[in-house]
């Protein structure tokens, strides 16, 4: 029966759509991931011998220390991608399995995610190195068992509190709290926790602790999913209560209007893409890294226009890379009904120039750092509306990704957004408004070279006809490869 | 009203339709049957757009559907669930398609209002996105969404499937009344023969992509149809 599991898990992940890509995607995924692992292993190669030039005290103290934020971290990680077991469950439901067995396969299944085994690269190594720097070997076994149990503890927390988005939000406000109130030496909850995890070093007997939690939680899993195996119980759809809004201010700009109040809905009802929305707001904040100096690499001078460009475009970059993709579920309603491209395109235009004026406008504390990073961003908010909006647009056309509006999946990156076309269209998008800024900057000055980037965007305005002219026109002939792409899910 | 004219689709080798030469005049009520595979969705799909021919063309009310979008306003479907929109409450999905018709909340509301019977008090006022709807309340709401704006051309796909028996009865009557009163020229597919004999004044049966029966609708069609799906 076991086997039948197996067979079935092993047919779903090499039939996959997602698994049919681009050798040379694959090649880059895996790059990344060995990219990954390799920071991961070096972290736990180098993290004794660091703390230990840092002279911060004892390495393994010290990891213990910050323990806590470790496993929060990855609990909120886990809560944001990791994938319940439970799809795939219901076609199981009436074959002749136990429904015990469908279960631990199901939480079995959880076991072997990569969320967990990730982890290995950090703890063995670290491991490795205590003992060959002479730390008595039953205390450090003790410890690293500990460890791992409570990396799987993490693992069934989040079976079961998954989809609650209440205790969910609860918890990160605390540890963000307690982050906040660490930094500013009001509460250092680490002095609470690390004694916790000594213990386990200590006397590593207690390392019995963490496994019975562990086994209790399996059980409490176990419980609560074969209990919710209905489909009226824990595999139903959730459904959430209606909240109408008024949105007729908007008719008064015609059927522009109408496809607005139709994206401002799409925006607020779905789970998708209010994770882009809240990305593009996050981006707000991506200036701090390059005008508070806090990475050297960013110092050089054109760095700040794409700063610039990433602080105002985060909406441009999160949404607006994914233009018509979101409209995917009906995009054959959208390409019968009554409807001009250029007035779906530019309902999307518009909200795209709206998002970037908000975050120019919240992005006003940036003129603490300084006129030059307040100039850069502004300079970025012009650039991205006269240039980048069309070029996101133009891009979109070729994404055909069909999105899955009331699921995250996939909401980190997907592989068919990234083809040939759309990564040469970011060259424009990033690069240009950097050389045309080194130019002016090089040749004049600094403010040179910031007219030089508003210029450019500016000249955007003028050509507005010309290249919605010419997106409607790649809209039309890509019309129906994308419909095609949108029907396979 | 449409005509068609030697249309193909093929995908590779594939011939999936291939019909010469048809013509469904204004106000007729057309009837499409055939097996699973033998091209009704293909010819719908063709009729909106939403595939391209390999050859030939389609002409509804003297616009190349395949060249010009000018059909639109007058020509309006429901194929499938890619018809509506999910996270909408169907008042607002009614609202939206009125507004791209070009008719206000009132119109709408109007049109509403003589659906009652068929909406059978589980469509309006129940605060859940289309999503959260039966598939079957799912069709009710776009198969009435396609009535609205006096659309001259109105294609469904298989419109009695997932209805339950009342509203497969209302929806005939509705049917019926739409090409006979209002001159709308209605295309439906079906599997069901009992309610396109009953419903359509014109039967067109395909096999494997061609015509195979032209049918005007008698006592006798629904016998003869089921003669040939018989085999």
């Amino acid at each position: 029966m076991f086997k039948h599991f197996l067979g079935l898990q092993w047919k779903s992940f090499y039939r996959s759509a997602s698994f049919k890509t681009e050798i040379w995607f694959k090649i880059l995924m895996a790059l990344g991931a060995l990219y990954f692992i390799a920071v991961f292993l070096g972290l736990g190669f180098g993290a004794y011998f660091m703390i230990d030039e840092a002279g911060w005290g004892n390495p393994l103290r010290v990891v213990n220390r910050f323990m806590v934020y470790y496993l929060t971290f990855d609990l909120v990680f886990r809560y944001m991608l990791q994938k319940m077991p439970v799809t795939n469950i219901k076609p199981l439901l009436y074959l002749p399995f136990k429904k015990s067995q469908v279960v631990n396969f199901s939480l079995g299944k959880t076991v072997v995610s990569f969320f967990n085994w990730s982890h290995a690269f950090f703890f063995i190594p670290f491991s490795v190195v205590l003992l060959t720097k002479n730390y008595p070997f039953a205390q450090v076994v003790g410890w690293h068992l500990a460890m791992m149990a409570i990396i799987y503890c993490n693992n069934f927390i989040n079976v079961m509190v998954n989809n609650k988005d209440a205790v969910f939000y609860v918890f990160a406000g605390l540890m963000i709290l307690a982050g906040i109130s660490q930094f500013y030496q009001w509460f250092d909850i680490t002095l609470y926790a690390q004694p916790i995890f000594d213990y386990f070093y200590d006397m590593p007997w207690t390392a019995i602790i963490p496994w019975a939690l562990l086994l209790a939680l399996y059980f409490l899993a176990f419980g609560y999913f074969k209990k919710h195996m209905y489909l009226d119980g824990g595999l139903a759809k959730k459904h959430t209560e209606v909240r109408t809004e008024n949105l007729d201010w908007l008719n008064r700009f015609g059927n522009l209007g109408t496809f607005l109040k139709n994206d401002i809905k799409l925006i607020k009802r779905n789970k998708r893409s209010k994770t882009a929305v809240l990305t593009g707001f996050f981006f707000v904040f991506y200036g701090l890294l390059f005008f508070t100096g806090a990475i050297e690499a960013y110092d050089g001078p054109f760095w700040k226009i794409f700063a610039g460009i990433f602080v105002t475009g985060g909406f441009l970059f999160s949404f607006g890379q994914y233009v018509p993709s979101w409209d995917s579920s009906y995009y054959p309603l959208m390409m019968s009904q009554n409807i001009k491209y250029r007035e779906y395109l530019s309902s999307k235009w518009y909200l795209i120039i709206i998002a970037t004026v908000i975050s120019t406008i919240l992005a006003t504390f940036y003129v603490y750092f300084g006129w030059e990073a307040y100039a850069a961003v502004l300079v970025g908010a012009i650039y991205n509306i006269g240039i980048n909006s069309y070029l996101v647009l133009w891009g979109g056309a070729y994404v055909k990704t069909p999105i899955e509006l009331t699921s995250n999946k996939k909401a980190f990156g997907d592989k068919q957004a990234f083809n040939a076309k759309t990564l040469l269209l970011t060259l424009p998008k990033l690069l240009l408004p950097m050389v045309i800024y080194a130019i002016g900057h090089f040749l004049i000055s600094p403010l040179a070279g910031y007219l030089f980037v508003a210029a450019f965007g500016l000249m955007g305005f003028v050509f507005k006809e010309r290249a919605f002219k010419m997106i409607e026109g790649i809209y039309k002939k890509e019309k129906y490869k994308t419909l095609l792409a949108y029907k396979q899910k | 009203m449409i005509t068609v004219h030697n249309l193909t689709k093929s995908y590779n080798s594939n011939t999936v339709l291939n019909i010469d030469h048809m013509e469904i005049p204004k106000g007729q009520s057309f009837g499409l049957v055939g097996n699973n595979g033998a091209g009704k969705t293909t010819l719908f799909s063709l009729l909106l757009d939403l595939i391209q021919p390999s050859s030939g063309h389609i002409i509804n009310n003297e616009v190349q559907v395949d060249q010009s979008e000018e059909w639109k306003p007058f020509t309006s479907a429901f194929i499938d669930e890619s018809f509506l929109i999910g996270y909408l409450t169907p008042e607002e999905y009614f609202y939206f398609i009125g507004e791209l018709r070009g008719r206000n909340k009132a119109d709408v509301d109007a049109l509403l209002a003589n659906y009652g019977d068929f909406f059978h008090g589980e469509i309006l006022g129940q605060k859940k996105y289309l999503r959260d709807l039966s598939k079957g309340n799912q069709k009710k709401v776009g198969i009435v969404a396609s009535f609205i704006g006096n659309p001259e051309v109105v294609i469904l796909d298989e419109p009695f499937a997932n209805l339950d028996p009342t509203t497969q009865i209302r929806l005939k009557g509705i049917i019926k009344d739409l090409a006979a009163k209002e001159g709308v020229t209605v295309l439906v597919s079906s599997h069901d023969l009992i309610h396109v004999t009953e419903v359509c004044e014109r039967i067109v049966v395909l096999n494997k992509g061609e015509i195979v029966k032209d049918i005007h609708t008698s006592t006798e069609t629904l016998k003869e149809l089921e003669a040939f799906f018989a085999g």
